[in-house]
């Protein structure tokens, strides 16, 4: 190839142009084969940070490294164990979403989540107690993220609850996270009552068990684990984005550990139940994508120079941020309340500002990154097909790539937009796009509702300026 | 006997429409026996061993490769098959449509299969706009001007890196293979290959050429600050490389402002490496102007230099006051223009002055003989350039106007792609005005080729109507100008 990539070859010459469009109009009129760039300026205030992160001559690379191991991750289920063995948690220590939070600044919904557990735990006998112990001090809490688990909504993790633990064997990286409850009135949604501890006792006492030998007895077999990353890729094909939709993903989980359980030896009264319960909750497998997303993210932390995100998370007052390049630190701005449709009568002015860890899902570019794979999804905007589609399409502008596994098939199987980059989202002021559960603003109410939101600019420009200053000085 | 490939891609997964579309492809080239491939699904590993293919457990996640051929080579030519079906299925799913109107993409990075990127955004926003176009394979043209030193070092630096060509920043003119960027005069194809550090001299140079019948091969813009100290000539040697292979360009023409000693020796050196004959123009005090420089080119080609053209009568013209007025678009002919007028009248103010306590700011009236260059970096803040938008100059002239001061104006016009479509219309009123109140001579450089679309010969009987003087060479407008400043003076 001549000097230039053959650039001053006849013929050759293709233009991206961004800015006047007069000069636009001139290589138009030369009949130059042409693309032109819906510029805008960057967010106001990054542009220094934004500049200095761009002449990182380490982050083009360091991007490229980290999708190339988001790629490469994989995920099995390895295990189900409860929360004090597999995390090491003691009685008196809990683990929440999103990025740490006190009790003072802690929202309705992750108050009535900690109240929820002091009492499933027996801390506490009634949330009066709970409160007491907990504005106190007497039970510490820690970001599910700080132990490299998720957990959904409030997140809250309690020493005895039965957690996935999942395998990525590329890294020799474990993840994990609690059994999904259902839907309505459950305890990451912040509810708390007699017939929310009691559907808790019994995941512990019948559930956890039940998983645990099944997918004992699965890792033992000829089949080997079971490969969720394997599913989350099928089930991108089959309709569900991995956030708001995991109807197919559930199946083929139950699909998976069915015929272990019913070779299990368990009482059959406690198979039907466990496997009506599972069935009957299509987000069941939302608690296997997390931590799968999760394996798939942790590849991609501590790159010095990258600018590709690695945890989007939050805990109902705060949306954290973290980013490969520079380590476990958390950008924060303020969490922003979803809109969507809302169950039976609440409204908006009943839901509580974004909550959960789950958007670990779009910052493993499924969930709101893959909409365009789950259609159905755009009703919880009232929204058409093309939107669904065009949310995709704006995903692929802040990512640094694509995730070939996660073909998307209205898109002609083009991979889900993988690896926002930091850099990207303050060029072009276009945020991560999340789905999203709604839960009550007050403590104790549960869901209200589903819908879309963003985080907010606020942890991106917090990221572009730490990254700013963690890169090499020039100029 | 033949020879077999089975290969197991763990985590790849596709979907299995996708995959008979790629079997077959496989299959079909000559000399293939049994190709599949397929996901490891007990049903898929049956069919492969019924085949007679040997697995080793697979998974049903594992994407299963099972090649048989005539020989290894076979093998190899149909691995080279599949990835390139693979690469085919993931360009269609990048180019797919349908499902609602495609948004334009947002940055120079996600412009797909482009090899140039153009640059116009306001300075601040430049640079990273142009280091993802670097980094996404395309070389940049950078037509914004405010942009650090740094910045264009560190931008220059990374192209090198992946032999790209950054142009700028501050390029206002680029020709490559005949398609005119930003501020460009339409040419013919031909034997001249320019590397200019400056927009309007290569336009100049490159309009002289056009009129002698001569066409270009190239013009590859550098960006004023190329043969800085700073950068070191950065673009200008990836160019002399790119213009020394060409096989169009013949001989290759430097425009640029003298540069620091080791910048000037490092260029030197490098075109005496060149096995084609290499013209500076280089401009300035004690350098030839660019209609001489032109003039060397002819030379160096063989070409009968012609009598550059003029339009109107010189005759009756008569300084209405003291002091020469310059009132420019062009950078470097408006510092050619004063590198010429210095040396007959000594002080010329200016916002380009040619001496440090020359300067003047230029929203200040003119004072004695003033020169200002509306093109320059502190006058396009926030505003277009002088060359799409005339309302500032416009202004300017109807102030010298009323400058009992001003016995002469000098102007240039410049045609071509990116710039006004009609300025001689937009100037006519003012020049009328000069004319009729103060019967003050306006001179004209008038920079465009015969094929600009403007119409050269249109510009011209237009501006020479409202009652100007014009000329093709900015060096014969000024030596008129000077010849009626020196003969006219104060009434």
């Amino acid at each position: 190839m001549s000097k230039f990539h053959g650039l001053l070859q006849n013929d050759n010459l293709k233009v991206t142009t961004a800015g006047v469009p007069l000069l636009a109009d001139s290589l138009a009129n030369q009949q130059v084969p042409l693309t032109r760039i819906d510029w805008r300026p960057a967010v106001p205030g990054s542009q220094t940070s934004l500049d200095r992160v761009m002449a990182d001559g380490r982050r083009s690379e360091a991007n490229s490294i980290a999708l190339a191991r988001m790629l490469a991750a994989g995920a099995q289920l390895v295990d189900v164990r409860q929360a004090k063995d597999a995390l090491g948690l003691d009685s008196r220590t809990f683990l929440h979403a999103g990025p740490p939070i006190t009790w003072e600044r802690a929202s309705g919904p992750m108050r009535g989540a900690l109240l929820g557990g002091a009492i499933f735990e027996g801390i506490a006998d009634n949330p009066e107690g709970a409160e007491k112990i907990l504005s106190s001090g007497g039970v510490a809490w820690e970001p599910c993220h700080h132990r490299d688990a998720v957990g959904p909504m409030a997140g809250v993790v309690t020493p005895s609850m039965w957690m996935f633990e999942l395998l990525d064997p590329s890294t020799g990286n474990r993840s994990w996270c609690s059994l999904n409850e259902g839907l309505g009135k459950v305890l990451r949604y912040g509810a708390y009552s007699d017939e929310v501890i009691d559907r808790l006792r019994w995941m512990t006492k019948v559930l956890g068990p039940l998983l645990k030998i099944a997918v004992e007895r699965r890792s033992a077999s000829a089949a080997g684990p079971v490969d969720i990353h394997a599913i989350l890729a099928q089930m991108i094909q089959m309709g569900d984005e991995g956030h708001n939709r995991n109807r197919a993903g559930t199946l083929m989980l139950i699909r998976d550990l069915l015929p272990e359980m019913i070779e299990s030896g368990a009482a059959t009264s406690d198979l039907a139940t466990a496997t009506r319960f599972i069935g009957g909750n299509d987000h069941f497998f939302l608690n296997l994508v997390m931590p799968a997303c999760k394996l798939q993210t942790m590849a991609a932390r501590d790159i010095p120079g990258s600018s590709v995100v690695t945890v989007m998370a939050r805990n109902g007052t705060d949306f954290g941020i973290q980013v490969s390049g520079t380590g476990r630190t958390w950008y924060t701005g303020p969490a922003q309340t979803p809109v969507g449709l809302f169950l039976g009568s609440y409204s908006e002015a009943d839901a509580n500002p974004d909550i959960g860890d789950s958007a670990i899902t779009e910052t493993a570019g499924v969930g709101g990154f893959s909409m365009a794979a789950a259609p159905a999804i755009v009703r919880f905007i009232g929204g058409t097909v093309p939107d669904a589609l065009a949310a995709t399409r704006r995903m692929y502008e802040i990512t640094v790539g694509e995730n070939v596994n996660f073909g998307i098939p209205v898109l002609e199987f083009r991979g889900a937009p993988t690896g926002i980059d930091v850099t990207r989202v303050i060029r072009t002021g276009i945020l991560p796009q999340i789905n999203t559960g709604m839960a009550g603003r007050l403590a104790g109410v549960g869901q209200v509702g589903a819908g879309l939101v963003n985080p907010p600019m606020e942890c991106f420009e917090g990221a572009i300026a730490g990254l700013a200053e963690a890169a090499p000085q020039v100029g | 006997m033949s020879e077999v490939h089975i290969e197991f891609r763990s985590g790849a997964y596709r979907d299995s429409v996708s995959l008979l579309e790629v079997s077959r492809a496989v299959a079909q080239t000559p000399g293939v026996e049994d190709a599949i491939i397929a996901m490891g699904t007990p049903l898929n590993v049956d069919l492969m061993r019924e085949l007679g293919f040997v697995l080793d457990n697979p998974s049903p996640n594992d994407l299963i490769i099972a090649i048989r051929a005539s020989d290894q080579a076979t093998i190899a030519t149909a691995l080279s098959a599949l990835a390139a079906e693979f690469v085919s299925m993931d360009d269609r799913a990048k180019a797919a449509g349908g499902g609602g109107e495609v948004a334009p993409p947002r940055s120079v990075g996600r412009s797909h299969g482009s090899n140039l990127a153009l640059i116009s955004v306001p300075g601040s926003g430049a640079f990273a706009e142009a280091m993802d176009a670097i980094e996404s394979g395309q070389s940049v043209m950078i037509f914004s001007d405010n942009v650090a030193v740094w910045q264009e070092i560190a931008l220059k630096d990374r192209a090198a890196e992946e032999d790209l060509l950054v142009m700028g920043p501050d390029c206002g003119t680029a020709v490559i293979g005949g398609v005119g960027l930003g501020f460009a005069n339409i040419v013919r194809p031909g034997p001249v290959g320019i590397i200019a550090a400056s927009g309007t001299g290569a336009q100049h140079v490159i309009a002289l050429l056009d009129l002698a019948g001569v066409g270009i091969s190239h013009c590859i813009g550098v960006g004023g600050r190329d043969l800085s100290r700073e950068v070191m000539a950065r673009s200008t040697m990836g160019a002399f490389d790119a213009l020394a292979e060409d096989e169009q360009t013949e001989v290759i023409v430097l425009i640029s402002k003298p540069s620091a000693p080791e910048v000037a020796k490092l260029v030197r050196e490098r075109a005496k490496a060149i096995a084609k004959p290499v013209v500076f123009a280089l401009l300035g005090e004690g350098s030839p102007d660019l209609t001489n420089a032109t003039e060397e080119i002819l030379r160096t080609i063989g070409v009968t230099q012609p009598i550059w053209r003029s339009w109107g009568d010189e005759g009756p013209m008569r300084a209405a006051g003291k002091y020469l007025r310059g009132l420019y678009s062009g950078g470097t002919i408006c510092d050619e223009a004063m590198v010429i007028a210095a040396k007959e009248l000594g002080t010329i103010y200016s916002n380009i002055p040619l001496r440090q306590e020359w300067d003047l700011d230029p929203f200040v009236p003119s004072k004695e003989h003033t020169f200002i260059d509306f093109g320059d970096d502190a006058m396009t803040v926030g505003r277009a350039h002088p060359m799409i938008d005339p309302t500032l100059r416009i202004e300017r002239l109807r102030r010298e106007i009323a400058d009992p001061d001003c016995g002469v104006i000098i102007l240039d016009v410049v045609l071509g792609h990116g710039a006004d479509s009609d300025p001689a219309t937009a100037l006519a009123p003012a020049i009328k005005e000069a004319i009729s109140k103060r019967k003050i001579p306006v001179i004209i450089s008038l920079i465009g080729s015969s094929g600009d679309p403007q119409g050269l010969e249109r510009q011209a009987k237009l501006l020479i109507e409202a009652g100007a003087y014009v000329t093709v060479s900015n060096a014969a407008a000024v030596r008129t100008a000077l010849s009626l400043v020196r003969t006219g003076g104060a009434s």
